[in-house]
């Protein structure tokens, strides 16, 4: 059984409001995307799996985040089109490397899952978590949220015709109320 | 760890001409400050892609880059400095394991752009050793244009994964040949020989 039969939803149709990763990937498949790198989020973690299973597809493996971003870059002018996964706290760490695509003007497509904004237990996750919107638009990235599964997809689907049809930077943050409080 | 004096001789911009006169078709990224001076003294071309920030960022432009177009070699050419600050993009890149990238560190142990302070391979560390441990399958430091000589006939072999070596440069700033610093003109030139559409 490969990943992608292992995590599908079978002949049940899918319930975006917790199946929204798999229409993702699907939505970023049809979207041309050919290169994937990340940070491990706990949020992302059904993607990263179909992305490392799928043999179409490169993932990459940062030691952090701002990796993602000059990949990406590379990525594009090379003639592919990549999507960069992380958590909220990550996005401090681009911040300065996040200069490359938005003064190359090179399409750049992120994908966040929010800490320290909803039902959050560490209060080492609040500054960045809080931090996330403003810095990213401070440096010159459009920002977009989705708080529904639903929304995930939606979202992420014009964000990619916006990044790669348009040349632009964006960044969509996808609400911690979504993707649930941590259990431990 | 006690501070070294760099005793390189090597003339900066004469390795660099040799390596570049025989890129074949290679895709050039260089990191910003003086090797993207010294591979602009080396003749302007399309296939150069001038980093003049994001330091870091070089190695892993050229990793997306070389997964992009992995029937294309491409040669990162940096300095010690930005190369330090990417230390974890060797781990990264050796894990990605391209067999079309090759890494070229031009080291003076010190950060010439901002007033010749000593760097960490000037305090002992030998990166070219760090991409050994990573995983890299070729690493090298070369100390001498006899040794680029041979590196030269090197990179014209077929690669079985990364390879990364340091060039052992004297420490000095050379007049400057500045590229152009229009980010999206040097884009969509280098996409442009590559046959791709500007946007």
């Amino acid at each position: 059984m490969t990943v992608a039969e292992a995590i599908s939803t079978g002949d049940r149709p899918r319930d975006l409001a917790q199946d929204w990763p798999l229409e993702v990937f699907d939505v970023l498949k049809a979207a041309g995307i050919r290169q994937m790198s990340y940070v491990p989020d706990a949020g992302h973690s059904t993607l990263i799996r179909l992305f490392n299973a799928d043999p179409g597809m490169k993932a990459n493996l940062l030691t952090t985040e701002e990796e993602g971003i000059a990949i990406a870059t590379g990525a594009w002018l090379g003639g592919q089109r990549s999507v960069v996964l992380m958590q909220s706290s990550g996005v401090g760490n681009c911040i300065n490397m996040l200069s490359l695509p938005v003064q190359t003007r090179t399409p750049l497509l992120m994908l966040v899952t929010m800490r320290g904004e909803w039902a959050e237990f560490n209060p080492w996750q609040m500054p960045m978590g809080q931090a996330t919107e403003a810095c990213l638009k401070a440096i010159g990235v459009t920002v977009l949220r989705a708080e529904t599964g639903e929304d995930v997809v939606e979202v992420v689907a014009q964000a990619a015709g916006m990044a790669f049809d348009a040349d632009q930077q964006i960044a969509v943050l996808i609400g911690q109320r979504l993707l649930g409080k941590k259990k431990w | 760890m006690v501070s070294e004096m760099n005793q390189a001789e090597m003339d900066r911009r004469a390795a660099v001409a040799k390596i570049l006169a025989a890129r074949d078709g290679a895709l050039v990224v260089t990191g910003l400050g003086s090797p993207s001076y010294d591979v602009h003294a080396a003749g302007d071309m399309d296939g150069n892609y001038y980093l003049w920030g994001a330091m870091g960022g070089a190695a892993l432009t050229g990793l997306g880059l070389a997964q992009a177009q992995p029937d294309k070699r491409v040669m990162v050419i940096t300095g010690d400095g930005e190369m330090l600050m990417a230390f974890g993009a060797l781990a990264t890149i050796a894990v990605a394991a391209p067999r079309n990238l090759d890494i070229i560190v031009l080291d003076n142990q010190h950060f010439g752009e901002t007033g010749m302070q000593t760097s960490h391979t000037g305090h002992g560390i030998a990166l070219h050793k760090i991409a050994e441990a990573v995983g890299f399958a070729e690493t090298g430091e070369l100390r001498s244009l006899a040794e680029v000589e041979d590196l030269v006939a090197r990179l014209r072999k077929p690669a079985a994964g990364p390879r990364f070596f340091v060039l052992k440069i004297k420490a000095e700033n050379l007049p400057r040949s500045l590229p152009p610093r229009d980010a999206v003109f040097i884009k969509n030139r280098l996409r442009a020989h590559l046959g791709l559409a500007p946007c």
